[in-house]
């Protein structure tokens, strides 16, 4: 496949970017598209020139560190996979794709299509967690009864691999669907209801501290999320909030 | 919690932007109910429109409510505009909005500001002569003045042209809004999709009324 690349190009977080060409030949339809790019790396350190920086780890689609905003979606063109998952047999021969970083006020550009999503840390260390003894004497959480119902919603909810892509595909980069599974994983279980109202209250105080907009209920977030979170977790979280704030 | 944190809170906005926008959606059932009996009888839209200009409950106390929704729901409708583009200091060089999202839901914005320009221009066709006719001129009470002067404004193709445009926005609006509301505050659950059905029924039956009462005074003037 020969295809043209628009990639933004950032040098660091205080430079200005912008959309770069680059014409890339040889590429094959089952490659994913990280080896697309790592293919391009190669050209351009055989060049001589900056390789393009993106963020990547396990590559197996469940650790939530690659990202990019590929023709216009979170993650590309397909659905429910993350873009190390993503082959180039979804584009076609002269294709011209363009690669930009995930774009929120709340997570700014460290360099070319990296960006700092501490931001999603902060939110999860300020209530994203059970107070649980841990030292020795713990206690099977199988012996606590869940119903089933709510044991699977509460694991649908907690496959959120914190990516991003909520953010990156929302119109007003809302990060309300990432804290809203962050707080029904816990809601739902016996475990998380001690802490529900701190939790609540916290996580959200946090995410509008961080500069996230207002969700407006488009649905983005959930159609781009590669996990498939649901909104209904965000009318949870409402209702959580709403009650936390009554009883606080 | 202290309030003023509860008052500055996302979600607070969120749920205050959700409930005006309910509010209006039974301000509007109510109203279409009431123009579309000039349809059917001039005699019952008078008596109505009668008992509403002049019932001093409807008057002094639901009105000014009125009023104070309206403004309050462009109001704050602004400020989360405002909040979110700042949320995203730098636009997409390529958005595919359409792939994961409706039109409608992604130009609230445009859509409402054309409905408000319409309220604008709808105060100044029926409610400024209004308080005028009561309240300036101090006129005697008349009550089979209304439906003459409702088909008097249709008399204008052009004013009919730009009242059913403003309905077809107000259509998109609402075929957002009113579901988005419910899931604003909270409400998601096994009534939902019947809910989503209803919602959809609201945001055509409603504004494509409001379109055939206009046409049909347009046409019989």
């Amino acid at each position: 496949m020969k295809l043209t690349l628009k990639i933004w190009r950032q040098k660091n977080a205080a430079s200005e970017g912008k959309i770069v060409e680059y014409p890339i030949d040889g590429i094959e339809p089952d490659m994913s598209f990280l080896e697309m790019l790592d293919i391009l790396n190669d050209e351009l350190i055989v060049k001589g020139e900056d390789t393009v920086a993106f963020d990547h780890d396990c590559r197996e689609g469940i650790c939530g560190m690659c990202s990019l905003f590929i023709n216009g979606e979170a993650h590309g063109p397909d659905r429910l996979v993350t873009t190390c998952q993503l082959h180039m047999r979804k584009f076609k021969d002269g294709d011209t794709i363009f690669i930009e970083p995930f774009r929120a006020k709340a997570f700014p550009v460290i360099k070319d299509l990296v960006v700092d999503r501490g931001a999603f840390d902060r939110i999860q260390q300020s209530g994203g967690f059970i107070s649980v003894n841990t030292s020795g004497n713990t206690i099977d959480a199988n012996t606590i009864p869940i119903p089933k119902h709510d044991a699977d919603r509460a694991f649908d909810a907690a496959t959120c691999i914190g990516c991003g892509a909520c953010v990156a595909s929302c119109k007003n980069s809302s990060a309300m669907l990432f804290v809203s599974a962050k707080v029904s994983q816990f809601a739902l279980l016996p475990q998380g209801k001690v802490e529900a109202t701190d939790r609540v209250l916290n996580m959200v105080s946090q995410m509008d501290a961080e500069g996230f907009g207002n969700c407006t209920n488009t649905g983005a977030c959930e159609v781009e999320c590669p996990k498939g979170i649901s909104l209904e977790n965000i009318a949870r979280m409402n209702r959580e909030y709403l009650s936390a704030s009554l009883k606080g | 919690m202290a309030k003023s944190a509860l008052l500055k809170s996302s979600i607070a906005k969120k749920v205050a932007m959700a409930l005006s926008g309910l509010f209006l959606i039974l301000f509007l059932a109510q109203h279409f109910f009431i123009n579309s009996t000039s349809v059917f009888s001039p005699d019952t839209f008078n008596s109505i429109s009668h008992f509403m200009g002049n019932n001093p409950l409807v008057q002094f106390v639901f009105q000014p409510i009125l009023i104070f929704g309206v403004v309050f729901h462009f109001v704050m409708g602004m400020v989360l505009e405002i909040k979110n583009n700042s949320a995203r200091p730098i636009s997409y060089a390529k958005n595919n909005g359409a792939a994961n999202s409706s039109w409608a839901s992604r130009n609230m914005i445009v859509s409402g500001l054309v409905v408000l320009a319409f309220l604008g221009l709808h105060f100044y066709d029926f409610w400024v002569p209004e308080m005028v006719y009561k309240y300036v001129e101090v006129n005697p009470l008349d009550e089979t003045r209304y439906f003459a002067e409702l088909t008097h404004k249709f008399e204008s193709g052009i004013r009919t042209a730009i009242y059913c445009v403003s309905f077809l926005l107000l259509s998109l609006h609402l075929w957002h809004g009113f579901n988005s509301s419910f899931q604003s505050v909270g409400f998601n659950n096994k009534y939902s999709k019947s809910l989503h059905t209803l919602g959809y029924a609201f945001a055509i039956v409603v504004p494509f009324g409001f379109i055939f009462i206009a046409l049909f005074h347009y046409f019989n003037h």
